[in-house]
């Protein structure tokens, strides 16, 4: 790659094969992020093969069978129509998944698309921009997923909307600063006074350098989502029934919390998992992306 | 030497734990600043110049250990003491001037807090160390001083902050002022102006000044003594008139020669010396300047030079010198 | 000073007027006929019709929306759809339990993080430093309503010692108080472990720069050094935080409410959702907006009280 390395304040990587090779030697020498990897490993692994290993069919009723405790044939007990509670929470990683993968992405992409806006477009629609930012900030973000449930109904699309309404402004934000920060380097201005076009100088200069740290901070964003949804399913205003999503799990234990309490357990726990793994995974290549981005996330 | 000099150093020598190893900053510096007068050190970026006098004040970072020697001030070892005995000594009778004025002070004080903060060991009324902090801005030169005790650093430009950094240092009336480089951030005006500053002060105020430059001029123009450093090792000392007029060591020679304002002939080139400062995490097997060095021969490479008087107050640390 | 607090509340309070605008194009932003998409295909006609009117959707928008802005400056929240009971009443009788959560949540979040945080800059690398910096990084990613969950199957169920549901009785402040401890410990948890993370690291940064260098050089005495000359300084970014978590929180308490059954705009909220009763979450929302606003913009003032830089607009 011709162009020289930035020094842009917040997001900088340098593109080159041997940084990646030393990024995951210090990623296996440090201990927490070796074990968020597994857990976001395990995690992964659940949602992608759900359908072939859970044990029982998630949402095959037998009522006979209700109410179990954690036992060698029920690993994580049975609820109260007798779904296998282990194979429930299996196959609620596949919604968590769908939902946090899927709005995160559709936010980074909507957030990149809005920073390159606001940072290399005129003055007047940067300003539009961050006013919007700004007042979408001043939503407590369950709030506002509130308030559209209301009017469009508790469903995935709901909550992805939400989700990207809300996060776009974050990703934006970064995109802008490190667009603004190289749309007045002398590098980029003797690439103009060369004739690039804006297209170009966005795609081959300012992309690269922004993409590999957006990566970074919508990973670590996954579990907040993921927490959201099963936050809303808990108050049943998120992925309707029958999903076994995590949070609908929480909802059905916390009725029964006195005489069966391994419900709730098992709701919570893979909450808990896949939140510690992305957080200690992001968390380790975040430091070894810019330790400096520790303050400004 | 040790009764009358404030400051007496004593074959000094300090290593930095870094990832790669120890770094040998100092090696086996003896220097001595006399009652009065204004020593100088002058040496290139590197030379081990700030470390010297962090040392003196015993504010070398975390990383660095003292591998031997002592650091005499009025004939008690700095080095030894303890966190009280320092911070006694700190303000009062040992004073410093920082090279950047632009971070030494605190953004969210004022000035007056800052002033009279450090005169917390006086008793005396609050109003009573304000009027002494105005009166010695006064003298620094800042205008409107009383008003200006409530302004923030950042009203201040880079010059009147050295300022007030220089009001600080002798708040206390200390015996020693280590000035670490005041003038580097400055430009060449102001530069001008803070000399003609403490060669004034320091005709009132009797106590010693180590200055620190990498600028020959200055110290020419300022210092009584002149003590050159390179690489972590005194090459040379002496009186100003000494050194500026009969230098004994190559690279002082060399220092002098390629000082821009004392050229005469007009040439395409600037002189420079040839070669980088090396490496200082191997300390050097004999002389430390050997392989820059114009006058160099087989026994610079060999065997390390000693000490040698060559004058009354001189001396240097070359070969050459001991014939 | 001055100029800085009116341009600061000028911002806030065009913030205020996009966020109603926002609230309220919210049911037009949607294909259809507004009313029976918020309603529902159930709805009767004549919930439809009380809709329409109570929304207004008769009259042309730009008057509409200057209307409901008219409304809420007013104090008018508009009326709950089925009672017809001022939206402004109901948030107001469940408000005082919201505050008192989250006051007691950040409260103790703020009286252990901020020390926690201080003391592992000041003693790195100790064992409460060490302890302080596991211990974060797991508190900060697990859920509140999962630490309240879990919380009451430890503290309420097990052992009994605390209660699990609603606020308390309405005379009796002890036993208001005694309701509050497990709500206020899980949703403060998160942050102890976050505002002692910030003010670590804004303290080990500040401590490292020239002006702590000199003020040592100068003799003076550590305590002094630390809080008066480092932590003035490395609280600012905390503050600004404080200010940002009054908005993580109000969205908390709509789950720590539901987990523990105590009466609050969280609960209201919810409990509106399920009956699509929209002007009631469309007023609650607003004063949550209105709240974090506040929240955000007394932060900023106080940065801007302690910094003089910032007064200055550098």
């Amino acid at each position: 790659m011709s162009a020289p390395a930035f020094d842009v304040p917040v997001v900088t990587i340098e593109r080159s094969g041997f940084l990646r090779s030393r990024m995951i030697r210090r990623l296996l020498g440090d201990p927490l992020g070796l074990l968020g990897l597994l857990l976001v490993l395990a995690v992964l692994f659940c949602g992608l093969f759900a359908d072939w290993i859970t044990p029982y069919d998630p949402f095959k009723i037998d009522v006979p069978d209700r109410l179990q405790p954690p036992s060698l044939i029920h690993l994580m007990g049975t609820d109260s129509v007798g779904h296998d509670l282990f194979s429930r929470v299996i196959k609620g990683s596949q919604i968590a998944l769908i939902v946090g993968v899927l709005s995160i992405f559709l936010s980074l992409a909507a957030g990149l698309a809005a920073g390159l806006a606001a940072g290399y477009g005129p003055r007047w629609l940067d300003n539009i921009l961050l006013l919007i930012f700004d007042t979408i900030y001043s939503f407590p973000v369950v709030m506002l997923a509130l308030a559209v449930i209301t009017l469009l109904g508790s469903n995935l699309q709901t909550i992805v909307l939400v989700v990207v309404v809300f996060q776009t402004p974050v990703y934006a934000r970064l995109v802008r600063t490190s667009t603004l920060a190289m749309k007045n380097s002398e590098f980029i201005l003797a690439e103009r006074s060369l004739g690039a076009g804006a297209v170009r100088i966005l795609a081959r200069h300012i992309l690269p350098n922004i993409v590999g740290p957006l990566f970074v901070l919508g990973s670590m964003d996954v579990p907040s989502v993921i927490t959201l949804e099963a936050g809303l399913s808990f108050l049943s205003l998120g992925i309707p029934p029958p999903a076994p999503s995590w949070g609908r799990i929480l909802f059905e234990g916390y009725s029964r919390i006195f005489d069966a309490p391994w419900i709730v357990v098992a709701g919570g726990i893979p909450l808990i998992i896949t939140t510690l793994g992305f957080t200690f995974l992001g968390e380790s290549l975040r430091d070894m992306l810019d330790p400096k981005l520790r303050r400004v996330l | 030497m040790a009764a009358d000099s404030v400051l007496s150093i004593e074959g000094l020598s300090i290593e930095f734990q870094t990832p790669r190893g120890p770094v040998h900053a100092l090696r086996d510096v003896s220097l001595a600043v006399p009652r009065g007068s204004i020593v100088g050190i002058v040496g290139e970026s590197g030379s081990g110049k700030s470390t010297l006098s962090l040392a003196a004040m015993g504010l070398l970072p975390e990383n660095a250990t003292v591998r031997g020697g002592r650091i005499l001030f009025d004939g008690a070892d700095v080095l030894t003491m303890g966190t009280a005995q320092l911070r006694a000594l700190r303000g009062r009778r040992m004073a410093m001037v920082f090279q950047d004025p632009m971070t030494s002070l605190n953004p969210v004080l004022s000035i007056g807090a800052q002033m009279t903060d450090i005169q917390y060991r006086e008793r005396a009324s609050a109003a009573h160390k304000r009027a002494k902090a105005a009166a010695m801005l006064r003298r620094v030169g800042i205008p409107d001083p009383e008003q200006r005790l409530d302004n923030f650093p950042h009203e201040f430009s880079g010059g009147m902050r050295q300022r007030i950094a220089i009001a600080m240092g002798l708040l206390g009336s200390p015996e020693l002022l280590i000035a670490d480089e005041p003038t580097t951030a400055l430009d060449v005006t102001l530069e001008a102006q803070i000399i003609h500053l403490l060669r004034e002060l320091r005709r009132e105020f009797k106590g010693s000044i180590l200055f620190i430059s990498h600028n020959l001029g200055l110290i020419a123009e300022l210092c009584d003594h002149v003590v050159v450093l390179y690489a972590g090792e005194v090459v040379e000392q002496g009186t100003v008139r000494e050194i500026f007029h009969g230098p004994r060591h190559p690279y002082t020679e060399a220092l002098l020669v390629c000082d821009p304002a004392r050229i005469d002939a007009v040439s395409r080139e600037l002189p420079t010396i040839p070669g980088d400062v090396p490496n200082l995490l191997q300390v050097p097997a004999a002389c430390v300047f050997a392989p820059r060095c114009p006058k160099v021969f087989e026994r610079c490479r060999r065997e390390r030079p000693g000490d040698h008087a060559v004058g009354a107050a001189q001396s240097a640390r070359c070969h050459l010198a001991s014939a | 000073m001055v100029m800085y607090a009116i341009q600061r509340v000028g911002l806030a309070l065009l913030i205020c007027f996009v966020a109603m605008t926002v609230l309220f194009t919210l049911v037009y932003v949607i294909p259809g006929d507004p009313a029976t998409i918020a309603l529902g295909p159930r709805a009767t006609a004549d919930t439809v019709a009380r809709f329409r009117m109570e929304m207004g959707l008769d009259q042309p928008i730009p008057m509409r929306l200057a209307n409901f802005i008219g409304m809420v400056l007013r104090g008018d929240l508009g009326n709950d759809l089925f009672s017809r009971r001022p939206v402004a009443t109901m948030v107001m009788e469940v408000l005082p339990h919201t505050l008192a959560l989250i006051a007691s949540g950040l409260g103790w979040a703020v009286l252990l993080g901020i020390p926690l945080g201080c003391y592992s800059a000041v003693r790195r690398n100790s064992l409460v430093d060490k302890f302080t910096a596991v211990i974060s990084v797991g508190t900060i990613s697990i859920p509140s309503f999962v630490v309240g969950i879990y919380a009451v199957l430890i503290f309420a169920v097990e052992l009994n010692w605390f209660p699990s549901i609603g606020a308390g009785e309405p005379d009796d402040r002890w036993d208001q108080l005694y309701h509050l401890v497990l709500p206020a410990f899980s949703l403060g948890l998160g942050w102890v472990g976050y505002l002692a993370r910030i003010v670590r690291a804004s303290m080990l940064e500040v401590m490292g720069e020239n002006h702590i260098r000199t003020a040592r050089a100068f003799g003076l005495r550590e305590p002094r050094i630390v809080f008066r000359y480092a932590l003035r300084i490395a609280i600012l970014p905390t503050v600004t935080l404080l200010g940002l978590a009054i908005g993580g929180l109000l969205s908390g308490t709509v789950f720590t409410e539901k987990v523990f059954a105590r009466p609050g705009i969280g609960q209201l909220v919810v409990d509106m959702v399920a009956s699509r009763n929209f002007p009631v979450v469309q007023g609650t929302v607003l004063v949550t907006v209105g709240l974090f606003v506040l929240a955000t913009l007394l932060a900023d003032l106080v940065v801007a009280w302690l910094d003089p830089r910032v007064r200055a607009g550098l």
